[in-house]
């Protein structure tokens, strides 16, 4: 079926995913208050099981979207492969931070209804996010997923510090979007339109490069450079990651950061296509700080959680240096990362889950001392995340970053690629001390105490889910061909065929 | 007129951006991104007169952003209110800002 956007009807095949997840969303809430009562915790699983339905319906929707094609290239709502892959990594990091979170939930004894409603809300603004071509709905789409981080943020009302990160991303995420916003107005005035594809189009039929669109890209490079937390813009980034509930961290290191990315990708690649000289400097020194700066600071951390964050951002700037390639060979190698970065973020957070137990403790490195003799399975498969991220041969990290300096060579910046290097070898360090600190120092008052194992309990979901996603860690890194070339294909529609024909589409 | 009314737009966010960096008082500092998000809208507003209603459209989708995103702050900055019985942000130091 052709869909074509001048008739109403087509939108909603268009949009079928996002209406699906908003459905499942509003009957989460439904249930949650339905099956409420007073005095007693809600049932995490159960209301789990209802959202992660949800997003099985919206994950087959996605897939039968693949059968469908668009009328040319520039309708408001994109049906390219880009944005397909993008739900694909959407719906993955949401169905993992619910999988992994029924305990925490539970014995946090937050709201379980509303917690699974805002992730799936949240869901479906990164969708719009990726799936649209229209600033505008970019921006809507950015909004609901930031509203809905906001609130899971400070979800655990009783930690003053969930609170206090709360407040903290609010204010610097409302004050980002204010950039973001004001260079979409610019960007209107400069060419016309809010259209990806029709301002791309006006620029290089003649608007060409006025002040105006200088500062639009500058403010719009501003805005998403607090979104994916690029040095100098991610001060928030390691209070808010530590401050809130381990579930909620472990979803904004994952999906946010990649709703953020796409959207990154698609307004610059596609929208300023033909200014990509004056944007490039910009996209370089924010990956080259990032890269360096985070990785640094990274190394004092002494607290893992806090260290975990820095270690997102750090990986925020491996993935900036894609965009600053701006080909198909790094754009592929983008969505590869970011599909192995959702599995070792959301395997790092979900074992933290697991060794804090009660609350948010025990996140020194301290506590890790001889986790590994104690509790073997945790300790390999921490390991292993710890390796994939790091960027260890054999793993899907070290893969990912592979096609990223691909794409960094066949642009020719070989400084970025360098500087990928040598972080990557500094990053070793304070991800392997954290391996260190587990297998090879003697516990001391730690969670590896004798009489504090019952506290380390991971039950069944939890376990399913870790051992599936180190797995597929280890298979992405030893057989990536496959996944690789269908990210390759997915990046392709975003660079049309050298003809430059815009509106010839399939 | 156009050129007049960006310029108001282009002050009135700098102020915004100003107030955000400057002051310390939680509420302050929202009141401060609102006028940002409405230094957008006046841009949005004025360019709609030589761009057609478009412009005029988006005002509508900011101030039900905007309007949401008011509901979530003061929220949030009640419940933390709640904990430290100010909204300084100079005081909330628990975690390193």
């Amino acid at each position: 079926m052709e869909l074509d956007f001048a008739r109403q009807s087509h939108l909603i095949w268009a949009l079928l995913p996002e209406i699906v997840l908003s459905i499942s969303a509003m009957a989460v809430l439904l249930a949650g208050v339905w099956k409420h009562e007073e005095g007693r915790p809600q049932d995490a699983h159960w209301l789990g099981g209802l959202a992660l339905a949800g997003l099985l319906l919206a994950a087959v929707a996605n897939g039968w979207l693949y059968g469908l094609s668009e009328v040319g290239r520039d309708g408001i709502i994109a049906l390219d492969g880009f944005r397909l892959f993008a739900n694909w990594l959407f719906l993955l990091g949401a169905a993992l931070t619910i999988v992994v979170s029924f305990t925490y939930v539970e014995r946090q004894r937050l709201q379980v209804g509303e917690f699974y409603a805002l992730i799936l809300l949240a869901t479906v603004g990164m969708m719009f996010m990726g799936g649209t071509r229209d600033l505008i709905l970019i921006f809507l789409g950015l909004e609901t997923m930031s509203i809905a981080a906001y609130v899971l943020t400070a979800y655990n009302r009783r930690d003053r510090r969930s609170a206090e990160a709360g407040l903290k991303y609010f204010l610097l995420g409302a004050f980002s979007t204010g950039f973001l916003l004001y260079g979409i107005a610019l960007a209107y005035g400069a060419t016309g339109t809010t259209n990806v594809a029709e301002m791309a189009v006006s620029i290089e039929g003649g608007a060409g490069l006025s002040g105006l669109l200088v500062a639009a890209m500058g403010l719009l490079a501003i805005g998403f450079g607090f979104k994916v937390a690029a040095v100098p813009f991610h001060m928030w980034t390691p209070d808010v990651y530590e401050g809130a509930p381990s579930p909620s961290t472990a979803y904004m290191a994952a999906a946010v950061k990649a709703a953020s990315f796409i959207a990154f990708v698609r307004v610059f690649l596609v929208a300023f296509e033909g200014v990509y000289t004056s944007w490039f400097p910009i996209l370089w020194w924010l990956a080259a700080l990032t890269m360096v700066v985070a990785n640094l600071v990274a190394l004092t951390q002494a607290n893992v959680k806090r260290m975990l964050a820095y270690s997102s951002v750090a990986h925020g700037g491996y993935l900036l240096v894609a965009i600053a390639a701006a080909n198909q060979m790094a754009t592929a190698g983008l969505l590869f990362y970011l599909l192995v970065y959702t599995f070792m973020t959301v395997g790092a957070f979900g074992i933290l889950m697991v060794v804090s137990a009660q609350s948010e403790e025990r996140l020194q490195l301290e506590d890790y001392s001889g986790l590994g003799w104690r509790q073997p399975y945790l300790g390999i498969l921490f390991t292993i995340f710890l390796l994939s991220l790091a960027g260890f041969p054999g793993t899907g990290g070290f893969m990912g970053k592979i096609y990223l300096l691909q794409g960094a060579a066949e642009a020719h910046l070989w400084t970025l690629a360098v500087i990928l290097v040598l972080t990557t070898v500094v990053s070793y360090f304070y991800y392997l001390r954290v391996s260190w600190y587990m297998w090879m120092r003697p516990a001391e008052g730690g969670a590896g105490e004798p009489g504090e194992d019952s506290a380390i309990f991971a039950p069944l979901p939890m376990r399913v889910a870790l051992v599936a996603t180190a797995g597929i860690i280890l298979f992405l890194g030893i057989f990536p061909g496959n996944i690789l070339d269908f990210a390759f294909v997915s990046a392709q529609d975003l660079f049309p065929p050298a003809s430059g024909l815009i509106g010839g589409g399939p | 007129m156009l050129t007049e009314a960006l310029v108001v737009s282009a002050l009135l966010f700098l102020i915004g951006t100003f107030g955000v960096l400057v002051r310390r008082n939680a509420i302050i500092m929202f009141l401060c991104i609102e006028l940002q998000l409405n230094a957008a809208n006046l841009s949005f507003v004025a360019l709609s007169r030589h761009l057609g209603i478009d412009g005029q459209v988006f005002v509508f989708f900011v101030m039900t952003v905007a309007a949401a995103e008011a509901a979530v702050g003061l929220a949030i900055i009640i419940s933390i209110f709640r904990h430290y019985q100010t909204v300084n942000v100079d005081n909330f130091n628990l975690l390193k800002w």
